[in-house]
């Protein structure tokens, strides 16, 4: 454990931990204890359907107010808060494994595999993903936040697999490649064990995008009321209050919180992911 | 032409095939890995959500039937589909029955093309210049000190910051409508009475996309220019005398702005998939709120109609911004 913190400490010093990484991790840290702690000091009860009188601004009894379907804005918010980062964490995680195999796959065996990946990814990169995506989610009975995270992650595996194929091309050329297969190491020995650790700051760097990337879409398809309406998310939190005319109604407080905690998600994924860079890459660092 | 600039633009052609034949096969496949057939399917939720109105849906169904030929083997319906699609048929209404989806699309595509067309083009020449001029080493602090304000934009959805405009601007300030693309009242003339009100209108959804685009495209210049200026003929240029405005200009953004076209046509799915938000959230008669109305109804032909033009739409315009990049770096012309 104490190596652990002289590490850190000689990165810090050495300017590769920048502070937009530790900014960044602490706005998603924060945003993560609000969603754990959360639940310990609220009712869940009041963020249901007439729970509470309807329309109330903030005060002293509600937090932060209360939509018109008497729901406590405040409670509604902690619990709402998780469930969307946990959408983005496992789209994240399902589209970056499956864009590193793909990635992987075509750096490493090339020819018409690799063709056949790399048009196919470079060809989706370029859809407006919501198009594909509302077809998708909009032919689903019975959407879940889980299957809302898959189909998100559908189309969440390109980017990486872009990275990923590019890293896997320029580290095959290095010596120590050479060297291990010299050494009679067979392909898949040196896919894992020369290969895999050094883009690892590049599946990292994949993976905050990936996220970031995810929330985005199930946000945006939430707004669009295809999401699990019976859930509490901040996209449907969204929905509802433009159902409502929140906005032109002046019931700012119905609005104004998810948006500020959407921001909040966004900004620390986004400086978490320029700060990571710098550390992946110590040569930015200097600048 | 030679071989070289042939093999890339067969290769950019071969992509546009495989964009188009992805969004058509997903279309078609997608509703049919579902219980029952999509009319089916699709009149049966209209029903159960009150949007069939007094259609006779076994009218519909039967007519839809006989003319999609649903009881043909798949290949044959794949077939067929295509078939459609390249004549333009692209189905008609369930809820506006019996509109053509074609025509429904013809008349919102105008209000969608122009207001991406010009945001996206405020956005990127108002951020590219930005950008370069915060990576020019005499940038004083002012100019410096909206970085910040720079990343935030760019990090938050610009649906959220329509909202927000919303707010600010149509219901608080009240100085412009809150939604809408023209007023109600208004009887389209070629006019200047009309032609203001469009753009009283299409003001804020505008802001709304260049605010959230604007930051990307500075900082994404800044970073480009920060390579360039790095680069040996740039040092060369300082050597030889030329005006720091011509080196600035020519050699430098000239060569940045390479990658900011690259990434022009990299995002612009990412801006297509706000802009549709975007326009739900302004209620702007353009694609995104009719496919916002279609999924709200149920209305499947629709749906169906809009998303492959997003799509297919988009795929023509990136194979000719590619067509077009040879011109901009002559590398790829060689």
């Amino acid at each position: 454990m104490n190596r652990f913190w002289a590490n850190l400490k000689r990165n810090y010093e050495q300017g590769r931990i920048s502070p937009l990484l530790i900014v960044g991790l602490s706005i998603l840290l924060a945003i993560v204890l609000f969603g754990l702690i959360g639940p310990f000091f609220t009712d869940v009860t009041h963020a249901q359907v007439g729970a509470v009188r309807p329309r109330k601004p903030p005060g002293p009894d509600y937090l932060l107010g209360t939509d018109s379907q008497g729901r406590d804005m405040w409670t509604l918010l902690i619990y709402a808060t998780p469930n969307t980062l946990k959408m983005g964490l496992i789209a994240g995680f399902i589209g970056v494994g499956f864009g590193t195999a793909l990635g992987l796959i075509a750096g490493q065996f090339g020819g018409w595999i690799d063709a056949v990946i790399r048009v196919i990814s470079d060809s989706l990169l370029t859809v407006p993903a919501i198009a594909i995506l509302v077809i998708i989610a909009g032919n689903i009975d019975r959407m879940t936040t889980f299957v809302m995270a898959l189909v998100v992650a559908s189309l969440g595996w390109m980017f990486t697999a872009r990275t990923v194929r590019a890293q896997v091309l320029t580290i095959r050329e290095k010596a120590y490649v050479e060297v291990a297969r010299v050494n009679g190491e067979g392909a898949w020995e040196i896919l894992f064990r020369e290969v895999m650790p050094n883009i690892m700051p590049y599946i990292v760097a994949s993976f905050v995008g990936t996220v970031s990337g995810s929330i985005l879409a199930v946000i945006g398809l939430e707004a669009l009321g295809l999401g699990a309406l019976e859930e509490m998310t901040l996209g449907n939190t969204i929905y509802w209050s433009q159902q409502s005319a929140a906005v032109l109604r002046g019931y700012w407080w119905w609005w104004a919180p998810p948006i500020v905690v959407i921001a909040m998600i966004f900004i620390g994924l986004f400086l978490t992911s320029v700060g990571f860079d710098r550390f992946a890459n110590p040569r930015l660092a200097r600048r | 032409m030679n071989r070289e600039l042939l093999r890339y633009v067969a290769t950019r052609f071969g992509q546009l095939l495989v964009v188009v034949f992805v969004a058509v096969s997903v279309n078609f496949i997608i509703p049919r890995m579902l219980p029952g057939d999509p009319v089916q399917t699709a009149l049966a939720r209209l029903q159960a959500s009150g949007g069939a109105g007094n259609v006779d849906i076994q009218a519909v169904s039967a007519a839809y039937r006989a003319r999609y030929g649903l009881d043909a083997p798949i290949w044959q319906q794949y077939i067929n589909y295509w078939g459609d699609l390249l004549t333009l048929d692209l189905g008609v209404s369930f809820a506006n029955f019996p509109e053509k989806v074609s025509t429904m699309i013809a008349s919102a595509l105008p209000w969608s093309v122009t207001l991406l067309a010009v945001a996206t083009l405020i956005a990127f020449s108002v951020g590219s210049l930005l950008g370069a001029r915060l990576a020019w080493p005499t940038a004083g602090r002012g100019i410096k000190s909206i970085v910040p304000f720079l990343m935030i934009l760019t990090s938050i959805p610009f649906y959220l910051l329509a909202i927000i405009l919303i707010y600010f601007f149509a219901v608080v300030l009240k100085w412009l409508p809150p939604a809408g693309g023209v007023d109600t009242t208004r009887i389209m003339r070629l006019d200047w009475a009309t032609t203001e009100d469009i753009l009283r209108h299409a003001f804020l959804p505008c802001m709304a996309i260049v605010l959230g685009n604007v930051g990307f495209w500075a900082l994404g210049m800044r970073s480009q220019m920060v390579n360039v200026l790095g680069e040996d003929y740039i040092t060369f240029a300082e050597a030889k005398g030329l005006h720091p405005n011509r080196i600035f200009v020519w050699y430098g953004m000239r060569n940045a702005l390479l990658a900011q076209v690259t990434a022009l046509a990299l995002s612009l799915g990412s801006v297509v998939s706000g802009a549709v938000l975007v326009e739900v959230i302004f209620n702007y008669p353009g694609l995104g709120s009719l496919l916002y109305v279609a999924i709200r109804g149920q209305d499947y032909f629709v749906i169906q109609g809009v998303v492959l033009m997003l799509i297919v739409s988009l795929a023509v315009l990136l194979f000719i911004v590619d067509l077009l990049y040879p011109l901009l770096d002559p590398r790829i012309r060689r």
